[in-house]
């Protein structure tokens, strides 16, 4: 589904990304780790088209098709989709009139007419149930004042409406207790299938507990030094980053 | 393509007024200049009785010996006043019976502006009484509102029909002399819209009139009187579109509002004159005053949509006579490219109790300047007044300014007065955040100019409001892709 070949990418010029390989097939879950500053975010970022970051070398695929000339709003049409570290806040636009003009982009985009009401109704509603959302906090405005459970929650809704085809959660873990942490991870194990896949990154081992990966990516300076299957994220645990920052680049 | 702040101000400088055309209609135009004579001219051609035209006289008297003013931070070449045209007014102008009389012409020319008429009469509870270059053409719902004993007419038809009450209250509010716009207005306006609503009747439909400028060179001057009586309410809509033109057009209204005891008056304007192209040439400069008395136990809300001319001065205000009184001013203030505004409002507690509430909303983009200068003034004999404030400010770019002017002034220690402003910018974060969703820039800017103008939308009756967000995502959006 995603095949990342070689990604080198900067930010005024300085480069963070230093050649990442990283292929995703549909139905699989993978977790990249790695210590403060080794370009976790920066990469969820440019897979999603985040124009700040300029792509020096290398390509980002999905289902074959070269991602460069793609913008974001693009991708998203095209089913990836990006739950922010740090969601931002839209005064006044409530998280449902929010949810409903996405949604109905995409299917512009698509060539799809709106969502009837009664239908956007229906799938808010279940949806809501799924990830425990009181219907209350579906007409606060996106973001503003919300707890960063809260702030998480709303990240988790929105995917579980749009349905994506790639779903990168950027440390979704931070911020949260235990209990939002279990209904978070719920959501998405819920969203699930074999059509789907889910990039899980993130700082700490906890998260995989909730949602298991098949694969699990050391990203340190720029490159993946690591990979491995589910008991990496807990050997990671035990001796922390250090003792990798000196491996050679795994092919 | 996504966003940048770069692009998006490029995007915004592209945007080039939607309704810039011109109908060609004969006009009836009077010869440039502006004296005595020109004066009593506009009177004797309206036809207007003895005592309308000493009016004008004795406005035109003070006006000749009034500045423009210039406290208002706004930069603009001074017009002429001798190089405008003072009067112009449709050629063929019967009362139609149907809208089929109606010149063709014209008809096309509201189709354009999205303002069918067929539409708005079919839409409930709207009349429209439509104002094109100063004379009043087409006048519906006129029977079922005679039927309540409310008059809506055409201020020219009310100075011959009404004349008592068009005496009692014209320059009441506003005086002649109030302001060098005002006299000027005073002295030659050429027509405008008339309400009166009788003690206890609720107007049972949204009273609607919309102007257009549509002849070269050509001032408008509307005037505008709404007389509520004793316990009576009535909801009034004023919008706006006006063509392209490249001469600056001139623009001084006056609007009059009379709230008496127990009365209510909203009044809803959406503004859209033409603001100028991108750099800065043209646009209509928009010099008005708007100004409501409330009687005891009265209450008049100001709502205002403003998105267009070049140069805009504008503060509707709320004289807090009666104890007890309420008044309210909502704004949305846009400003593109060169655009300037200085808009606010003025409350002025005189009675007891009275109390008065301010949402300003300003957004900035392009090279633009939108200042908020309002006053809240509390007489010594004003016990208990009560004033909220809150003036927002949205900034897109970096060349663009927002400005806060607020006044306050309290002779009574009882006054209970709050003010809160905030000013934001839309960021490069949020907008990527709606690319992720999906969303493409011109719509994110669009949900987010609405997301923080909404306690203002929220105020306009429903089929205005509609317009309104339409306006605000036209007058900000580039022409994405």
């Amino acid at each position: 589904m995603l095949k990342i070949e070689n990604l080198h990418a900067s930010v005024e010029d300085k480069e963070i990304l230093k050649g990442i390989n990283l292929e995703v097939n549909a139905g699989e879950v993978h977790a990249i780790m790695g210590p403060n500053g080794s370009g976790k975010s920066t990469l969820s970022a440019v897979i999603a088209g985040k124009e700040e970051f300029e792509v020096t070398e290398g390509s980002i695929k999905l289902d074959g098709e070269d991602l460069e000339d793609v913008s974001a709003e693009e991708r998203a049409h095209k089913g990836i989709f990006l739950s922010f570290q740090y969601p931002v806040e839209i005064p006044g636009v409530s998280v449902t009139n929010f949810i409903k003009t996405a949604i109905n982009e995409s299917r512009k985009a698509r060539g799809l007419e709106d969502m009837p009401a009664n239908k956007m109704l229906k799938l808010i509603r279940e949806k809501s149930e799924l990830l425990d959302i009181d219907r209350k906090f579906l007409s606060r405005s996106l973001n503003e004042g919300f707890s960063g459970g809260e702030k998480k929650r709303n990240e988790i809704f929105q995917m579980a409406m749009l349905e994506p085809k790639l779903a990168i959660l950027d440390e979704t873990d931070s911020g949260l207790d235990i209990d939002a942490l279990r209904i978070v991870a719920n959501g998405v194990n819920k969203l699930k299938s074999k059509d789907n896949a889910v990039i899980v990154i993130t700082h700490y081992q906890r998260l995989l507990e909730y949602i298991v990966p098949d694969f699990v990516h050391v990203l340190h300076n720029g490159k993946i030094v690591k990979s491995g299957g589910k008991e990496l994220a807990i050997e990671l645990e035990e001796k922390g980053y250090d003792w990798l920052k000196n491996e050679a680049v795994v092919e | 393509m996504a966003y940048t702040e770069e692009e998006l101000k490029k995007e915004l400088e592209t945007k080039e007024y939607e309704y810039g055309f011109y109908t060609d209609i004969e006009s009836d135009t009077m010869p440039v200049g502006l004296n005595e004579d020109v004066v009593i001219a506009i009177s004797k051609k309206k036809g207007e009785p003895e005592w309308m035209t000493l009016w004008r006289l004795e406005a035109f008297k003070y006006w000749k010996e009034m500045e423009e003013p210039e406290w208002a931070n706004v930069k603009y070449e001074k017009p002429d006043f001798q190089a405008i045209s003072y009067y112009s007014a449709p050629n063929k102008k019967p009362k139609y019976d149907s809208l089929d009389e109606v010149d063709p012409e014209l008809l096309d020319t509201f189709k354009k502006l999205g303002i069918s008429i067929d539409e708005q009469k079919k839409l409930a509870g709207v009349a429209v009484d439509i104002v094109m270059d100063s004379v009043s053409v087409a006048t519906t719902f006129k029977k079922t509102l005679a039927e309540k004993g409310i008059i809506f007419c055409s201020i020219s038809e009310a100075i011959k029909e009404h004349p008592e009450l068009v005496k009692k209250y014209i320059g009441s509010v506003v005086p002649k002399k109030d302001n060098f716009y005002a006299a000027l207005n005073s002295a030659v306006f050429s027509d405008g819209s008339f309400c009166y609503i009788p003690k206890g009747v609720r107007c049972p439909m949204e009273l609607s009139t919309y102007f257009r400028i549509n002849q070269a060179g050509t001032g408008q001057f509307e005037r505008t009187l709404v007389i509520a009586d004793e316990g009576s309410y009535v909801s009034y809509l004023e919008g706006c579109t006006a063509p392209s033109r490249d001469e600056n057009q001139l623009h001084a209204a006056v609007v009059e509002l009379i709230a008496l005891d127990g009365a209510e008056i909203k009044y809803s304007t959406v503004q859209n004159w033409f603001p100028g192209d991108k750099e800065g040439r043209g646009g209509v400069y928009n010099f008005v005053t708007k100004r409501g008395l409330c009687e005891k136990n009265a209450k008049i809300s100001w709502t205002q949509v403003e998105t267009g001319s070049a140069v805009t001065w504008k503060y509707p205000s709320c004289v807090l006579k009666g104890d007890n009184s309420i008044g309210e001013f909502y704004s949305i203030a846009v400003t593109n490219n060169h655009q300037q505004a200085d808009t606010g409002t003025k409350m002025i507690h005189l009675g007891k109790n009275t109390r008065s509430t301010i949402i300003s909303k300003g957004i900035s983009a392009g090279k633009s300047q939108n200042s908020y200068r309002g006053l809240v003034q509390v007489n010594s004999r004003a016990e208990n007044a009560r004033n909220f404030s809150q003036c927002d400010s949205l900034l897109m770019g970096n060349e663009c300014g927002a400005h806060t002017f607020p006044y306050i002034e309290a002779k009574n220690k009882t006054a209970q007065i709050e003010h809160e402003a905030t000013t934001s910018k839309i960021g490069e974060d949020q907008i990527f955040y709606c690319n992720q969703r999906g969303i493409d820039t011109e719509k994110a800017i669009a949900l987010i100019v609405n997301g923080f103008s909404k306690e203002v939308l929220n105020k306009l009756p429903m089929e205005f409001a509609v317009e309104a967000q339409k306006l605000l995502e036209i007058s900000l959006e580039g022409s994405v892709g």
